[in-house]
């Protein structure tokens, strides 16, 4: 327990998605204009972001991973280069059905979130995180607290920057930076601003 | 003919740069340019998996229904990046470890999918090419501008060959850390579109609000 505890601390804050690994830069920058579509697209990609880590882990455990197909009577086949396309397919199976489940059941929500949901299956976070799910070898509870926080972590960034740059469109900026320049400026404050959690340990 | 396919090429370059106007692909852009060699290889598998996947979508064009056409054009993308993927761990194995997950998020890097859907869907096959390959060039541009300004200074080598002698090998240049670690990749390209963009004015963007003058009237 105090193992996830400690990984979801690291996931969140450490190792946030958005600030220190730079995933999900391009609507990480598009939408974070207003406070409330930020938080939206945030929590759709923590809702998404923990569905599909744990449904990519059990996909490489019981059929990509080499002698993982040992119940079906191929122990010798190894499938691990087939991970990305596997991978990202997943993500837009379940984006799809996520969305045709909200929309049927769901209304009100569908109504908030429907719009994120499309962009979310190019969202690099989303696939970054299963990557770094394969990369750092995670058990399928791992995979489950590193989904929910890294997708909350990168809520929490892209949040804040809203809050940042809701207040930055009434300063005098120079014409130059005005708009994209002064967003990755202020990004670059906020990861710093990050990195003093880098000694955080539980 | 000649003329415009000249221009598909080099349009992308400054003044219809990719990372700089559209905002497209700077997640890897960030991440893979604290050193020159990576972010090289990073480049040439980016041209190499743009410029592809337009040619094979725009060959398929004409068949993909437009109901699936995301998932389409993701397969051919995803496909590509797996074989650039196998080249760089048989070819380049250390590189390919620095470079981790980065190479895989080539699938979901904007570039690629926003030229094959608004490029490569209606255009010709050679076209669609030379179009991926410029943005591809464009992305290439910039992540070399940030590599060369990370590494020259952040570590005082280039391409892993020592420019300005740093002082715990006895030389005079003191290296500044911060650029190697993430924070600086925001900073550089930040003012990198304060450069092109006080160059070009025709890309500032517009306020939302005016600042009242100060003077008393």
């Amino acid at each position: 327990m105090e193992a996830l505890i400690s990984l979801a601390v690291k996931a969140i804050f450490v190792e946030n998605l958005a600030l220190s690994f730079f995933l999900g830069m391009c609507t990480f920058i598009a939408v974070s204009k207003k406070i409330s579509t930020a938080i939206g697209l945030g929590i759709s990609v923590m809702i998404v972001q923990s569905i599909t880590v744990p449904a990519n882990n059990i996909i490489l455990s019981y059929l990509l991973k080499p002698g993982a197909l040992a119940w079906a009577g191929f122990p010798d086949v190894d499938l691990t280069f087939l991970g990305l396309i596997s991978y990202i397919g997943v993500i837009a199976a379940l984006v799809q059905i996520l969305e045709m489940i909200l929309d049927k059941y769901f209304p009100p929500l569908y109504n908030a979130l429907g719009i994120f949901l499309p962009l979310i299956t190019v969202n690099c976070a989303i696939l970054g995180g299963s990557l770094f799910m394969v990369e750092r070898d995670y058990n399928f509870s791992e995979s489950i607290t590193y989904g929910i926080a890294s997708g909350f972590g990168w809520a929490l960034a892209i949040a804040t920057m809203a809050g940042v740059r809701e207040k930055l469109k009434y300063s005098d900026i120079p014409d130059g930076l005005q708009g994209l320049g002064i967003t990755f400026i202020t990004a670059g404050l906020m990861a710093m601003a990050f990195m003093c959690f880098s000694g955080v340990k539980l | 003919m000649s003329q415009t396919r000249k221009q598909l090429l080099v349009d992308p370059l400054v003044d219809n740069n990719p990372i700089t106007l559209q905002v497209l692909g700077i997640c890897s852009a960030l991440a893979v340019t604290s050193s020159l060699n990576v972010a090289f290889v990073m480049s040439l598998a980016v041209i190499a998996v743009t410029g592809f996947s337009s040619l094979f979508i725009s060959f398929l064009r004409n068949y993909i229904p437009n109901s699936i056409r995301i998932i389409v054009q993701m397969v051919i993308i995803a496909s590509l990046v797996i074989l650039v993927d196998q080249i760089i761990k048989a070819y380049a194995y250390e590189i390919s470890k620095t470079l981790s997950v980065f190479v895989g998020l080539i699938i979901t890097n904007c570039i690629v999918m926003g030229r094959a859907e608004a490029f490569a869907m209606k255009n010709t096959p050679f076209n669609s090419f030379v179009d991926g390959i410029g943005n591809g060039l464009g992305y290439s541009l910039l992540l070399m501008c940030v590599g060369v300004v990370r590494e020259l200074f952040g570590s005082g080598t280039l391409f892993g060959i020592t420019i300005l002698d740093p002082v715990n090998n006895g030389g005079w240049y003191v290296p500044n850390g911060l650029l190697l670690l993430p924070p600086s990749a925001f900073f550089i390209i930040g003012f990198l579109i304060w450069g092109v963009r006080s160059w070009k004015k025709s890309q500032i963007e517009a306020r939302e609000y005016k600042i009242q003058s100060l003077e008393v009237h």
